[in-house]
């Protein structure tokens, strides 16, 4: 399982790499080539031409830009918030914790990403808007998390000598409780940045998302989707990007589950 | 006296998350940039016309006598008629709810029928060749989206062989991809789940004794491995229904399957909000409905749970 896991981190490494060349140098996302139209991947084009002519391989990169940047955004965000509080409602319990447990409720009576799609569609399809809906859905899980974490920690012998010894609250949550629970957070970070590059393509597919000419990896299948008796390529390609990159992913993000679960060799 | 007591907590609990819920939705549609009523009349038309519309729409009152309103219609079953048709709202739910059932009962038939044989027989070569092929297929059940799953179905058995139509809910046949699209996730979550469930029970002491009184080997795994790790399967199955309700709102545009997803999808397209507002709303319910119902029959199945809590 060895080799897996690196070829895991090579795949996510060479997207980060892409993504990172086409914010410096933007590719020719948009470059239209009449003659290419609907081109099948050659040496004129390694990928392929959509049904305008615009290179598949260069629209490929630019959607990689957003999807990262996107999930980068999203975690950042929804990890800070969710585990900030969940550590407060843990940590105080009575009725902080009852009103988190309840909000937190609420959020997951909706199935998978239909809360995303709804808040999606009512706010207006935008990047930004994908943002703040993928925003408003993630922090549930950090905060859930982040609470039962806590509430374990809490009764540590540490904590409790920290107490004794007089130490303020503020700097025995963030310096003695923190750092334990951080381990299990960051391996539900991996898996949701996962999860939020396959909601935003979800989005961009369904037509909530990104907005054409932008190039996203949900809204290239969606658009391929009308050629694919005589293009398949343009849903086959954006569909392996994604594929590669989500599985990397998951794959690494179960390698780090496996090393910090301690009954395991 | 004691059950029905856990019963009547659940079933609150239930009432008051679905009350949230609808207070949430109710909200959603408030969050609105602009302003339904210029959906409805367009940019043109005069401001006369506008106020008449708000007042007869009742978006004119106070937000709190809206939701008012909002909750006597809900428990009437009246949610409003589409701004697009006219049709009562839940006419056009009751037309596609159907169609959601039948793709999410036939994705979940088929998980359990790929998912518990493959990670049962994982769980029984654990650590060998058979394992890590079916370790490889959960994680790509896991991850592949189903609007990337369906276009390749859609390309290999639609257009390449020609075995099941493209898409649509004409012919019976078409229920066979979007169903294997939509159980694929399910089917991985599965796997993994009885595999380490059965791994789990095949420690047990019970199954060592059944060995020691020399039982044959198929005997042990049906008769003492299976029963025991039937039961947190059983309750992800339940819980994963739900799910599936969630799932199935891109598998339906992805094979235009009339269902209560494309009914949202579209409505949000053609920003017909009331339409909008009941499809999240009966999603959400069926949701919460499914979840409680599974919870609840959890505590009757484990004699364990329903002795002690």
């Amino acid at each position: 399982m060895k080799r897996t896991e690196l070829m895991a981190r090579a795949i996510v490494g060479a997207w980060l790499l892409i993504a990172l060349a086409a914010s410096v140098w933007p590719p020719a996302a948009d470059k239209v080539s009449l003659p290419g139209i609907l081109a099948p991947p050659g040496i004129e084009a390694w990928l392929g031409r959509d049904d305008l002519g615009r290179s598949v391989l260069a629209r490929l990169a630019a959607g990689a830009r957003i999807s990262l940047e996107v999930a980068g955004v999203v975690v950042g965000v929804t990890a800070l918030l969710g585990t900030a509080l969940g550590l407060i409602a843990g940590w105080c319990g009575g009725l902080v914790d009852t009103v988190l447990l309840r909000l937190t409720d609420l959020f997951l009576a909706f199935p998978g990403i239909l809360l995303a799609i709804a808040l999606a569609g009512v706010l207006g399809p935008g990047i930004a808007n994908v943002m703040m809906a993928l925003c408003v859905v993630g922090w549930v899980g950090f905060a859930r998390l982040a609470r039962a974490q806590t509430l374990s920690v809490k009764q540590g012998d540490h904590v409790q000598v920290a107490h004794a010894l007089g130490v303020a609250p503020a700097r025995i949550v963030l310096r003695h409780v923190l750092p334990l629970i951080a381990g299990p957070l960051v391996v539900e970070a991996s898996f949701a940045c996962a999860a939020v590059i396959v909601a935003e393509a979800g989005l961009s597919f369904l037509g909530l998302g990104v907005q054409p000419p932008t190039p996203s990896w949900g809204s290239m299948i969606r658009d391929g989707a009308r050629y694919l008796l005589v293009a398949p390529h343009l849903v086959l390609m954006p569909g392996l990007a994604l594929a590669s990159l989500v599985v990397a992913i998951n794959l690494l993000g179960d390698g780090l589950r496996d090393r910090m679960d301690p009954r395991r060799p | 006296m004691f059950e029905l007591r856990t019963l009547g907590s659940r079933l609150a609990g239930a009432m008051a998350v679905a009350l949230g819920v609808s207070f949430m939705v109710f909200l959603l549609l408030h969050c609105v940039p602009g302003d339904p009523v210029d959906v409805m009349l367009g940019e043109y038309a005069g401001a006369a016309d506008r106020l008449a519309l708000r007042r007869q729409l009742g978006l004119d009152l106070p937000l709190a006598e809206q939701w008012w309103r909002f909750l006597r219609g809900l428990s009437h079953a009246d949610l409003g008629v589409s701004l697009v048709n006219g049709q009562a709202v839940t006419g056009l739910l009751a037309e596609h709810f159907g169609y959601t059932a039948i793709l999410a009962l036939a994705a979940l038939l088929l998980a359990v029928a790929i998912g518990l044989p493959l990670g049962a027989l994982a769980a029984l070569r654990v650590g060998r060749g058979w394992d890590d092929v079916a370790s490889v297929l959960a994680v790509l059940g896991m991850s592949l989206p189903s609007f990337v799953l369906g276009p390749v179905l859609i390309i290999a058995f639609a257009v390449q062989l020609r075995w099941f139509p493209i898409g649509g809910a004409a012919q019976a046949a078409g229920l066979v991809l979007p169903a294997v699209t939509l159980a694929s996730g399910l089917a991985a979550v599965l796997m993994r789940m009885t595999r380490a469930a059965m791994l789990e029970a095949l420690l047990l002491p019970h199954v060592k004794a059944a060995r020691a009184r020399g039982l044959r080997e198929s005997a042990v795994v049906l008769g003492h491995v299976c029963r025991n790790a039937a039961l947190p399967v059983v309750t992800v199955i339940g819980l994963q229904l739900g799910a599936l309700l969630g799932g199935a709102v891109v598998t339906e545009t992805v094979f235009n399957w009339p269902g209560l997803g494309q009914l949202l999808v579209e409505s949000i397209q053609r920003r017909d909000y009331p339409v909008v507002q009941g499809a999240v709303l009966l999603i959400a319910f069926t949701y919460i409905a499914v979840n409680t119902f599974v919870e609840l029959i959890y505590t009757r199945l484990d004699p364990r749970i329903g002795a002690g809590a």
